[in-house]
């Protein structure tokens, strides 16, 4: 049976790049950024500081006037500018998609069945696709790639960086994470009723997911029986042959013919194989809905089978807040620039990050976006404008998705030991007019090139 | 939810009524009767003639009647403290389809000039409300792009409340919808009809134009015996079709053009020259930066995303710098929303201008004002904080050219129509509840 624990995945990976690093990094110096204004998020503000990149990891940083600059080092002045951690979109299709409207290029769903849970992003992304240097850019080096939210278990979600030479560089952590969207939107067979079948209401969906995750549980059990058989034969098998050894026996040997067959294992179903880290409650479900009664029925249908989980959206379900909070999990919210409902005031959503952050719920920002995930920042800076407190905006793009995520030892804050995803900024990372200057992931200086920039120098000299 | 972008900036498909002309006739908005208003201690941005600090601007009959360092006014008037907010001129949307309900294309036929969008105006929306909260205060309602010469916008003001005749921007000069590329292409070409090519595109506007021609030609020389005298010359049959393209060549209505590529923009402009009509702006553009000489040469404005691209082939090529390359070059550029969500915060799309390519406080405000007021017609009236022009003023929480800046109070024509304290939907006019 597959499976994929993340953590291990990681730290796999995290294994191989330092490997890599530490063999390549025999002629690379240590880079300095100098002077700048650190934002570390996880112990405030350091001005004109210094922050030191080797071997892919930030291995110093502190006042200037605290931190030893190494001889060798290549010493960049960003005096001045801004520091941050390279900013974390915690739902994407980066990679699924090229031009929305091509068909060809699209790869965002599989609207055969709403049980989808053995679709993979990672068999779709495209490593080299146009946006993901458009899209760090503006200070993006990591990313949750999700499926589309039309079936209600479209697959599952990876977590990229957004450089790298090939797929393999970028996928970070396959299989993260599953979305589990219950938002009205997953109910495609209605029209006409001569034309409709199951599942065509929010009940079916509801007890076609219900019958997925029974099945699974059963796969799951035949696995666990199948298992245990084995092993059990094994056991006995390991006795015959010592008994064997010992004393030579046939005539003993047609009569434990049947126990010594091995066991035959159930036939593999990956659409049941895939749900098995999620009822076991071993990886995160993503719980997508968007008002409060599907907010509540999710919720239901998670608790019902014991799903670890966090929410998406919950764009519309401002009358039960405090509900959400009572649930004691965090809440990928918005988008925020989505339009309110009809009979609600006009900043319904806007505000809402700001009214989970007072009631102590831990948020994360998301673009839902490929083209424009580069304005991921811009969203944070809007919810402040509508009390959202700043720091709490700037964690919501940085450290929050990586402790949502379980990569927090590795990324979403300036911290010695981390990841060196660093950007340096002319200002405020969630202000438009602040423009990105250098984008370092994994330590690695990001030259700052796009389809973009090129087309612009190609017909614009300055 | 991420294709939702595609959807409502593209198409919905419907019937518009015939009615020419009504879009022009002018309504006189009743006034409010509190017509006098001081607001005070704010930062004005002018969007023409730069910054004033503590500043105040006088209010008399829904007119800006003093704006400076120091203004005097009567006793009388309702005082404002703007005491550490921003005043900008109303945001004005140049490109929206927000209220139309799904009456956006007539596409049933790739000519559809005749088409009147405020047949279709649906002034109760909400999205007029949102876009208010957002500090647009006058829109532009086009047809949309699925004909090559679709139908006649209307020009909104956002007096969410009033009654639909007051919404309508009086004496607003008439403008038409044209397209071109993909959508015309793509809509007539799923039902196997012409056109389904640029080459089909370009041809069915040529067409049109030309029997615009013979039309206007038989109304000539009928008008001429008529006039002689000649009891025998019987009038040539009323056409509304013919009669709207009509008015294209008489240089009566203002040509609105949605067209992305380089290629096409430079054939639109031969297009018109070669029938003597007038462009007045392109729309989308985004291709605009690779022939802005052209289009300043043209005098053409243009109407673009500050940063939207990739979300169709024609899109493949758009850049953030875009608008503020072809403002370099001359064009007038304009910030426009094409969407119920942008509308809501265009300040923030105009901001995107200033790191991109450079460009000034007041040049990126003019993209959401005074720019966007000359691509419909009504510069003199509205788009900046000048004597004499309409009071249609934001006052901003935050510095509006970012993402922090939010409109704390929207008056038009001298009313406040929307104020961010008070509770529920934060309308004094709105008598609707929530």
């Amino acid at each position: 049976m597959r499976r994929h624990d993340c953590c291990s995945r990681l730290l796999r990976f995290v294994l191989a790049a330092l490997c890599l690093c530490v063999s390549v990094s025999a002629q690379e110096k240590p880079v300095v950024l100098r002077g700048g204004k650190l934002l570390t998020v996880s112990h405030g503000t350091i001005e004109n500081g210094v922050l030191i990149i080797e071997n892919g990891k930030i291995a110093a940083m502190g006042a200037a006037s605290s931190v030893k600059i190494p001889k060798d080092a290549s010493v960049i002045d960003v005096s001045g500018m801004t520091v941050y951690p390279g900013l974390i979109d915690s739902e994407t299709q980066l990679g699924l998609t090229e031009i929305q409207a091509e068909e060809m290029t699209n790869d965002f769903i599989e609207p055969s069945d709403e049980i989808m849970p053995h679709m993979h992003v990672y068999d779709a992304f495209h490593a080299e696709s146009d946006l993901i240097p458009v899209t760090r850019y503006n200070g993006i080096t990591n990313a949750i790639v999700a499926p589309g939210s039309r079936d209600t278990l479209p697959g599952q979600d990876s977590l990229v960086q957004l450089a790298g030479k090939t797929q393999e560089d970028l996928l970070l952590v396959r299989d993260i994470a599953m979305p589990l969207n219950f938002s009205g939107e997953q109910r495609r067979n209605q029209g006409g009723f001569e034309h409709r079948k199951f599942p065509s209401t929010r009940m079916g969906l509801a007890a076609q997911l219900r019958q997925a995750f029974l099945d699974a549980q059963d796969y799951g059990q035949k696995w666990t029986d199948y298992e245990k058989k084995k092993a059990d034969y094994e056991k006995s098998k390991g006795a015959a042959n010592t008994d064997a050894s010992s004393k030579p026996d046939d005539k003993d040997k047609d009569k434990d013919k049947d126990k010594k067959q091995p066991p035959m294992p159930p036939k593999r179903d990956l659409k049941l194989e895939a749900l098995l880290p999620y009822l076991q409650g071993k990886k995160l479900v993503v719980l997508g809905a968007e008002e409060a009664n599907d907010l509540q029925t999710a919720v239901g249908l998670a608790r019902e089978f014991n799903l670890k989980f966090v929410l998406n959206h919950i764009s519309y379900s401002q009358s039960v807040l405090d509900y959400v909070a009572s649930l004691h999990v965090p809440v990928i919210v918005g988008p925020i620039y989505e339009d309110p409902k009809p009979d609600q005031r006009y900043d319904a959503v806007y505000s809402l990050p700001a009214q989970l952050d007072k009631r102590g719920v831990k948020i994360a920002f998301a673009s839902y976006d490929a083209h424009n995930a580069r304005n991921l920042p811009y969203q944070a800076g809007f919810a402040t404008a509508f009390g959202l407190p700043y720091e709490q905006a700037l964690k919501a793009i940085t450290i929050n998705a990586a402790e949502i995520w379980g990569v927090a030892d590795q990324l979403g804050s300036l911290d010695v030991g981390k990841t060196a995803n660093v950007v340096v900024a002319t200002g405020d990372p969630l202000d438009m007019k602040s423009d990105v200057k250098h984008v370092f992931i994994e330590g690695k200086e990001i030259p700052m090139k796009d389809r973009q920039l090129e087309l612009r120098d190609r017909y614009w000299s300055q | 939810m991420f294709l939702r972008f595609l959807l409502s900036r593209e198409h919905a498909a419907t019937i518009g009524l015939v009615v020419l002309a009504a879009c022009a006739r002018a309504q006189d908005t009743p006034q409010a009767p509190h017509n006098e208003v001081l607001i005070r201690n704010a930062m004005i941005m002018t969007a023409t003639h730069g910054n004033i600090a503590e500043g105040s601007v006088y209010i008399k009959n829904g007119k800006i009647a003093a704006v400076g360092k120091d203004v005097s006014a009567p006793a009388s008037a309702t005082v404002i403290d703007a005491g550490g907010k921003y005043l900008t001129p109303g945001i004005i949307d140049s490109h929206s389809h927000i209220a139309l309900d799904d009456d956006v294309n007539e596409a049933t036929n790739p000519v559809t000039p005749h088409m009147m969008m405020i047949d279709a105006f649906d002034y109760q929306d909400k999205a007029i409300y949102h876009g208010l909260a957002g500090g647009v205060t006058t829109s532009l309602l086009l047809h949309g792009s699925a004909n090559m010469i679709g139908g006649q916008a209307i020009v909104i003001k956002h007096k969410y409340g009033a009654t639909r005749d007051a919404m309508l921007f009086p004496g607003a000069p008439r403008s038409i919808k044209f397209a071109s590329g993909e959508n015309p292409k793509r809509v007539y070409g799923s039902k196997d009809q012409l056109p389904s090519t640029r080459m089909g595109n370009f041809e069915v506007q040529r067409e049109a134009l030309v029997q615009a021609q013979d039309y206007m030609r038989e109304w000539d020389a009928y008008n001429a015996r008529a006039k002689n005298g000649d009891k025998d010359a019987t009038p040539p049959k009323r056409d509304l079709k013919m009669e709207a393209l009509a008015d294209v060549l008489r240089g009566k209505l203002l040509v609105q053009i949605h067209c992305y590529r380089a290629d096409e923009m430079l054939t639109e402009i031969a297009m018109a020259k070669e029938f003597g009509y007038k462009l007045r702006a392109f729309h989308h553009a985004l291709e605009a930066y690779k022939v802005a000489d052209q289009l300043a040469a043209a005098g053409v404005g243009i109407a673009t995303f500050a940063d939207w691209w990739g979300y169709k082939q024609e899109a493949w090529d758009a850049i953030p710098w875009n608008a503020v390359i072809a403002m370099r070059k001359g064009v007038k550029v304009a910030s426009k929303s094409d969407s119920e969500d942008f509308a809501r915060c265009l300040n923030q799309e105009a901001a995107k201008t200033i790191p991109y390519g450079g460009a000034t406080e007041q040049e990126a405000l003019q993209m959401i004002t005074l720019n966007a007021a000359w691509i419909i017609g009504v510069e003199d009236r509205v788009g900046s904080i000048d004597v004499g022009k309409d009071a249609d003023l934001v006052i901003w929480d935050g510095y509006p050219l970012s993402s922090y800046g939010v409109p704390n109070k929207v008056f038009i024509d001298g009313d406040v129509y929307f104020d961010r304290s008070l509770p529920g939907f934060g309308m004094p006019h709105y008598k609707g509840g929530m």
